[in-house]
C-alpha cells in the first residue's frame, strides 16, 4: 500500500507562497544590496580587478619606460597626465599596474592564509590532545608579535622581492583562519541541529555540505575579506621602507616612499599613490564590513 | 587567584621560550654569517680566533643558551651597525623617545575616540553616529604613513604652519605624528565604545534607572557607561604596546629619533643582535600587557572569575 498523500494545488497568487524558497545566498545577496556603502564599494573593488587585468591594454605607457629627460614633470605637462617620476616613467601607467601588484598580493597572502590556516584549524580542532595543544601555542608565538615587525624580521632573512614578500605575509597572515577554523569545528561537532540531522538520517556527506559549510564558510569568507587589505597594507608598508618589492615593479608603496625625497616641490608624486592605497584599503573594508553583515545578520548592531 | 596568576605566568614564559628559540634558528640559517669567507677572507687561525672570541664554535645550542643566559641579565650583545654602542644602551637611548610619542598619542586618541563612541552610541542612527562611524572607519583603514604624508603636504609644504619633522626643538614638531599614529587607535576607540554603550544601553538595569525617572544623561553617566567601558579595556590594553613600539612609519617620516626608526635601520642594516633584542622586547611586553588586561577585567567587573 502506497502512502496517503494529499496534494492541494496552492493558489499562485498568494504572494507567500510564490516566493522563491530562501536560501542563505540570496539572502545575503538581498541584504547587501541593500547596503549603499558596501554597494559602492563592491563597484570600486570590481573596477580596481578590470584594471589589474587589463592594464596593459589601459596604461598609456610602459611601466618601466624611462624617458629621463621628461624626469618629475608635473600633471598635465608633455602629455604626462598625472605627470612623471623622478627617472621619467609616466606616473599613471606605474599607478595602473600597481593595482595588479596590490591584488596580487591580496590575493597570494589569502591564498598562503588559507592553505595553513585551515589545515592547521582542521587539525588541531579534529585530533585534539597534544596536537591542538601544540597548534594553540604556535598561535600564542605569532601572536605575541606585531605582524609588521615579524614581516620585517623574516624580509631580514630572506631579503626583499614580491615573492618573499607574498611569503611571508603569508607566514604570518594564517593565524585568525586558523582559529575560526578550529572554533568551528569544535562547536559545531556538538550542536544538536548536526545530532538532529544525523538522527534523521541524513547521510554524513548532505550533513557536511549542507549544515557544516555553510557555518564554517560565511566567517572564512568574512575573515579573508578582511585580510586581504591587511596584506596590501603590509605590502606597502615594507615596500615604502625599501624592503618590498623592487625595482621597477610598482608597488605604490613604494612609490609613495620614493616620493617622499622630493615632497616639497613634487606633490604628485605622493598624492596619488597614498590616494590609490586609500581607496582600495577603504573598498576592500567596506566590503568586507558588507559581507559580514549580510552573511551573519546576527552580529548586525 | 594566585594558582590563576603563575599559570599565566607560566605560559608567558613558555610562549618567551619558543619565540626566542625561533628567531634564534631562523637567524642561524641564514647563509653567510657576519665572518663568512667570501665577505673577510681571513688566515684559518684568525678565523678561528675570532669564532671562539664571538662564541660562534661553540655548538648551537650552547650559543643560544650563553646567548639567553646573557639576556637574562640584561646583556644583548653590541650592535653589529653601531659597534660603540651596546644594544641595551641602542634601546635606552631610543625607546624612552618612542614610549613619549606613544604615551601622549594613546591618552589623546583613546581619549578622544571613547568620547566620540560615547556621543555616537547615545545619539544612535543620526548624522553624529554615521559621521563618527565613517570617520572611525577610515582612521582605522588607511595606513598611518598615507595619513603622515598627507599632513605633510597640507600642512607643512602648502601652508608651512607646522615644522616638517624632528623632535625635541619645539613641541608643533608633535602634533602631525601624533595625529597620524592616533587616528588608527581613536577608529578602534571609537567603534567599540559605540557598540558596547549601544549594547549596554539595551540592559534591564537602564530600563529600571529610567523607569524611576531618572534624566536620559543621568542614566547614560551614572549607570551605562561605567558597565559599557569594560569590554572597552580589552580591546584597547594591547594597543598600547603596539603604538609604544609599532611607531615605525610614523618615526620614519618625521624623523623621531624612536625605536621603530632604528628597527628600520637594523632590519636594514641585517644587525641581528638588535632585531633580536626587539622582537623578544615586544613579545614580553604583549604577554604582560595581556595579563594585566585580563586582571583589570575583574577587578573592574567582579562577576569575571578568572581560572
Amino acid at each position: 500500500m502506497s502512502a496517503i498523500s494529499v496534494e492541494r494545488p496552492l493558489p499562485a497568487s498568494d504572494p507567500v507562497l510564490s516566493r522563491p524558497p530562501s536560501n542563505l545566498w540570496r539572502d545575503a545577496a538581498t541584504r547587501y544590496s541593500k547596503n549603499w556603502l558596501a554597494m559602492g564599494a563592491l563597484l570600486v573593488v570590481l573596477a580596481l580587478i578590470f584594471m589589474a587585468i587589463f592594464a596593459n591594454l589601459l596604461a598609456p605607457r610602459a611601466y618601466d619606460f624611462a624617458v629621463l629627460k621628461d624626469a618629475r614633470l608635473f600633471p598635465g605637462q608633455k602629455g604626462y597626465i598625472l605627470g612623471t617620476d623622478d627617472i621619467g616613467r609616466d606616473l599613471l601607467s606605474r599607478m595602473i599596474y600597481g593595482v595588479r601588484i596590490s591584488l596580487v598580493v591580496g590575493l597570494s597572502v589569502q591564498a598562503i592564509a588559507l592553505t595553513i590556516g585551515v589545515s592547521l584549524g582542521l587539525l588541531a580542532g579534529f585530533a585534539g590532545g597534544w596536537v591542538d595543544f601544540v597548534v594553540m601555542r604556535i598561535i600564542e608565538v605569532f601572536t605575541a608579535i606585531p605582524q609588521l615587525l615579524f614581516a620585517l624580521f623574516l624580509l631580514s632573512i630572506m631579503g626583499g622581492g614580491l615573492f618573499n614578500v607574498i611569503l611571508a605575509i603569508g607566514l604570518i597572515g594564517w593565524v585568525e583562519i586558523c582559529r575560526i577554523t578550529r572554533a568551528q569545528v569544535l562547536s559545531l561537532r556538538e550542536k544538536e541541529y548536526i545530532e538532529a540531522a544525523r538522527a534523521t538520517g541524513v547521510p554524513s556527506f548532505q550533513i557536511a555540505v549542507r549544515h557544516l559549510l555553510p557555518n564554517a564558510l560565511t566567517p572564512l569568507i568574512i575573515a579573508v575579506t578582511l585580510g586581504i587589505p591587511l596584506a596590501m597594507f603590509t605590502e606597502a608598508g615594507l615596500s615604502f621602507l625599501g624592503l618590498g618589492v623592487n625595482d621597477p615593479l610598482p608597488s605604490w608603496g613604494k612609490m609613495v616612499g620614493n616620493s617622499f625625497s622630493y615632497i616639497r616641490v613634487y606633490w604628485h608624486l605622493g598624492l596619488f599613490p597614498t590616494a590609490a592605497i586609500a581607496i582600495t584599503m577603504l573598498s576592500f573594508s567596506f566590503l568586507g564590513d558588507g559581507l559580514r553583515d549580510a552573511l551573519d545578520p546576527r552580529l548586525k548592531r | 587567584m594566585i594558582a590563576y596568576l603563575i599559570k599565566r605566568l607560566l605560559g608567558l614564559g613558555f610562549v618567551f621560550f619558543l619565540v626566542s628559540i625561533v628567531a634564534f634558528l631562523l637567524m642561524h640559517s641564514i647563509p653567510g654569517g657576519p665572518f663568512d669567507e667570501a665577505q673577510m677572507p681571513l688566515p684559518a687561525a684568525a678565523k678561528a680566533n675570532i669564532l671562539r672570541k664571538f662564541g660562534l664554535d661553540k655548538p648551537l645550542h650552547e650559543q643560544y643558551l650563553i646567548y639567553m643566559g646573557n639576556v637574562v641579565r640584561g646583556d644583548f650583545g653590541i650592535s653589529f651597525a653601531s659597534p660603540s654602542e651596546t644594544v641595551a644602551e641602542v634601546i635606552g637611548r631610543t625607546w624612552p623617545v618612542s614610549i613619549a610619542l606613544g604615551g601622549i598619542t594613546a591618552v589623546i586618541a583613546l581619549g578622544i575616540g571613547m568620547l566620540a563612541g560615547i556621543l555616537a552610541a547615545v545619539r544612535r542612527n543620526s548624522w553624529i553616529d554615521y559621521l563618527v562611524t565613517f570617520l572611525a572607519t577610515a582612521g582605522l583603514t588607511i595606513p598611518n604613513f598615507v595619513i603622515a604624508l598627507w599632513l605633510i603636504l597640507v600642512f607643512a609644504v602648502q601652508l608651512k604652519v607646522l615644522p616638517i619633522g624632528g623632535w625635541g626643538d619645539d613641541w608643533r614638531q608633535l602634533i602631525m605624528p601624533v595625529i597620524a599614529l592616533g587616528l588608527g587607535p581613536m577608529g578602534i576607540a571609537a567603534r567599540y565604545t559605540r557598540s558596547s554603550l549601544a549594547d549596554t544601553m539595551t540592559a534591564d538595569y537602564i530600563r529600571t534607572a529610567r523607569a524611576k525617572g531618572l534624566s536620559e544623561s543621568m542614566v547614560v553617566m551614572r549607570h551605562a557607561i561605567k558597565n559599557a567601558l569594560i569590554p572597552v579595556i580589552t580591546v584597547l590594553g594591547p594597543m598600547v604596546p603596539n603604538l609604544i613600539t609599532g611607531t615605525i612609519f610614523v618615526e620614519t617620516m618625521f624623523r623621531v629619533p624612536g625605536l621603530g626608526k632604528y628597527f628600520v635601520t637594523s632590519v636594514l642594516d641585517r644587525d641581528y643582535p638588535m632585531i633580536m633584542a626587539v622582537i623578544l622586547l615586544v613579545a614580553v611586553l604583549w604577554g604582560l600587557v595581556y595579563l594585566i588586561t585580563d586582571m583589570l577585567y575583574t577587578v573592574l567587573d567582579p562577576r569575571i572569575k578568572l581560572a
